[in-house]
């Protein structure tokens, strides 16, 4: 689907034991000294090479995006000093240029449009699936709930040409119509709604359960002797305090469809199309201006950074949400 | 429903979500009252089931654009569902909360990924429109021409190299930004690139990658040391077969980072008693990680290596955006949607990647169940 996925593997308990303890190691504040006698010179060098050739490629694009056009081309970012240029005109002409259906500022929007409904649909009713498979005893539960997990790893192009079709023509059986199609035009956000939606249901069921079985019985057995229903318990017991895991959850679904590019050339259509799409397409136009795909680049970048750098530690967290509970 | 997206396309995005997110959660909240006072007896609470159980399925339906006569069919079930719900075992109301929670998702999984799935099944063995039985020939499409077993060849080398080298490379590094100054940093700057979509991360390594003529200044940085050694340039990406090497390379660079946060995460939970134990028997720092440190976190190897392989089965953005699947580069994820107007040929590529996939899902299946029975 996208560059990030929490561990989505069954993970036996001593494995969950050892990367829990592991992640509070992690998150303990060492102190200065005893940080410094474990730290080895060698260690840090080697690390700092890695990170130096990890960093470098997203650097030099980062500089290119700020050079002249004819700068860019005529010489290499690395020499950005002996051939010093500053400009933020490539992002002007980015954002507002007419090379594609949509020019890439309206991408923007769209991709928050499509990003935030698409976020919050698949977590709400996830957690109600959830919690009927931790909390409500029934029959032949176990089965269903390794069904909806296998489905997580069954490749969504398998789903895809049969869903287009399904949201444009409907489904009939013979003539007669069960659902016409959703019919709503090019410029509507619905289909790609439902889509990410749907695809994210598996997942996100999966790891909210691991989470939400976890819950001690006793506050469920409490709220049920107060008198509350499973409609209170779910409410006011449950999702107050699966608030952490779905937080998590919520961090990596909002980068998913935002970073998303196979369900967006399908399922978003011209005026609808997030800014990965809109990318894609000048990566094909006019792959060799460097100063609009740098920019641009860096402009549907700018989000997911900053969801990255605000809230790291619940994204670390959230990778190791599949294999730890609570 | 076709009316209400109408009406909401018309407006501003910003509009749009606030709207449409209302909408969601007042269907939701609907579901949770109804379901809060469901196992409450007395007539009137009775009466308020019958009624949710006929007119809610019957609203779908019509909703959802059905003709009347199957809106009516669907009025009868619910009332069935009513009585069965009346007389179930466990209470009345049992079964109408047990739906109310799990039909919404259910629904959704079943049209969108239950029912796909098993279309394209049949899919794969019709025509170009899906309206003639073909039996095997878009099979023998798929396995009978050179460019596609190419195709086929290179996902199972991207699964085979892949996670291989993510996991040797994150374990590695893991290990180092432990004994390292500066830790949170030097971390922080490896695990960046998993936020970046794969569509920007392609175009980062274009450009690492970007070719001109000899004589011209290269703006790639790999063709400037080339050259600056006096090499002559090379393009990177139109040479095959190395330049799937050059695209699988992108996925390394953004799946390390995943690898080293779970493997960092384990290393820290070995026991430190272990390795005292092991440096107090003599051993140096690599005997000790080889012999003490990689057994104590094998499982949590096998669940990092798992998840990139299936990553790497879908690899799609990359291809995609880099190469468009030309020059031996194709990839079957990419296929299946660089097919997508000959739907047999495009269905018959699904299945083979599912086919690929289907080992992890049996694998993980069986480990869940091991986790069940223990529990």
């Amino acid at each position: 689907m996208s560059a990030v996925a929490p561990i989505d593997v069954p993970v036996d308990a001593k494995t969950e034991r050892q990367l829990r303890k592991g992640e509070k190691a992690a998150e303990r504040p060492t102190l200065r000294k005893s940080k410094e006698k474990l730290t080895s010179k060698g260690a840090t060098i080697a690390a700092v090479i890695i990170a130096i050739l990890w960093t470098t490629p997203t650097l030099g694009l980062l500089i290119t995006s700020f050079r002249p056009a004819e700068l860019i081309n005529t010489s290499g970012w690395w020499t950005v000093f002996s051939n010093w240029g500053f400009t933020t005109n490539n992002y002007e002409q980015v954002i507002g240029g007419e090379a594609t259906t949509v020019t890439l500022g309206q991408s923007f929007i769209n991709s928050i449009a499509i990003t935030i409904p698409a976020s919050l649909f698949p977590l709400v009713l996830a957690a109600l699936a959830a919690y009927a498979f931790a909390w409500i005893p029934f029959k032949g539960r176990n089965i269903v709930f390794i069904g909806v997990f296998a489905l997580q790893v069954v490749p969504i192009q398998m789903a895809l040409v049969p869903l287009l079709s399904l949201f444009a023509r409907g489904f009939k059986i013979g003539d007669v119509a069960l659902f016409d199609g959703l019919g709503a035009g090019g410029n509507s956000y619905g289909q790609i709604w439902i889509a990410h939606t749907i695809f994210a249901l598996p997942l996100a069921i999966f790891l909210l359960h691991n989470f939400i079985s976890e819950i001690p019985a006793e506050l469920v057995e409490a709220a049920r002797v107060d008198g509350a229903g499973h409609g209170q318990t779910f409410f006011r017991i449950i999702l107050p305090l699966s608030m952490p895991a779905i937080a998590s959850f919520a961090i990596f679904q909002f980068l998913w469809v935002w970073n998303d590019l196979l369900v967006a050339l399908v399922f978003a259509d011209g005026a609808v199309g997030p800014i990965t799409k809109v990318l894609r397409e000048i990566t094909g136009n006019r792959g060799q201006d460097w100063y609009l795909l740098a920019s641009g680049a860096f402009v549907a970048m700018i989000v997911p950074l900053i969801v990255f750098f605000a809230l790291q530690r619940f994204f670390v967290r959230g990778l190791l949400a599949g294999s730890t509970k609570g | 429903m076709s009316a209400f997206l109408k009406w909401l396309a018309d407006l501003s995005p910003f509009a749009q979500i606030p709207l449409v997110i209302l909408a969601f959660l007042f269907v939701i909240a609907a579901v949770l009252f109804f379901i809060e006072i469901a196992p409450r007896s007395g007539t009137k609470y009775t009466v308020i089931r019958l009624v949710v159980c006929v007119v809610a399925p019957t609203a779908l339906f019509l909703i959802l654009g059905s003709v009347w006569w199957a809106a009516i069919l669907a009025a009868l079930l619910g009332a069935a569902f009513f009585l069965l719900d009346y007389r179930a075992k466990a209470g009345s109301g049992y079964l109408f909360q047990l739906i109310g929670f799990l039909s919404p998702a259910m629904f959704l999984l079943a049209i969108g990924l239950v029912y796909p799935t098993i279309a394209t099944f049949f899919k794969s063995f019709m025509n170009a429109r899906g309206n003639r039985f073909v039996g095997f020939e878009n099979f023998i499409f798929v396995f009978g021409q050179e460019g596609n077993r190419v195709t086929i060849l290179n996902t199972i080398i991207w699964v085979l190299v892949v996670p291989a080298f993510s996991t040797i490379v994150g374990l590695g590094y893991a290990v180092f930004a432990d004994k390292a100054r500066g830790e949170k940093v030097l971390k922080a700057l490896v695990f960046m690139p998993m936020a970046i979509s794969f569509v920007g991360a392609s175009i980062i390594w274009k450009f690492v990658y970007d070719a001109n003529g000899a004589g011209q200044p290269q703006i790639g940085i790999l063709n400037g040391i080339i050259v600056a050694l006096g090499g002559q340039p090379i393009d990177f990406i139109a040479e095959a077969p190395w330049n799937n090497l050059f695209l699988m390379i992108i996925l390394i660079w953004v799946q390390t980072g995943f690898a080293m946060v779970i493997l960092s995460a384990a290393i820290k939970g070995v026991p430190t008693e272990q390795i005292e134990a092991a440096q107090l028997d003599g051993t140096n720092a690599w005997e000790r990680f080889i012999n003490v440190t990689v057994p104590g976190i094998r499982s949590s190897i096998i669940v990092v290596l798992t998840t990139i392989s299936i990553a790497s089965l879908k690899v799609f953005d990359i291809v995609q955006t880099m190469t468009g699947g030309a020059n031996g580069t194709n990839v079957l994820a990419n296929a299946v949607y660089a097919q997508k107007l000959e739907e047999g040929r495009s269905s018959a590529f699904a299945v083979i990647l599912f086919l690929l996939v289907l080992p992890i899902i049996i694998y993980n299946v069986r480990q869940m169940r091991l986790q069940k029975e223990i529990r």
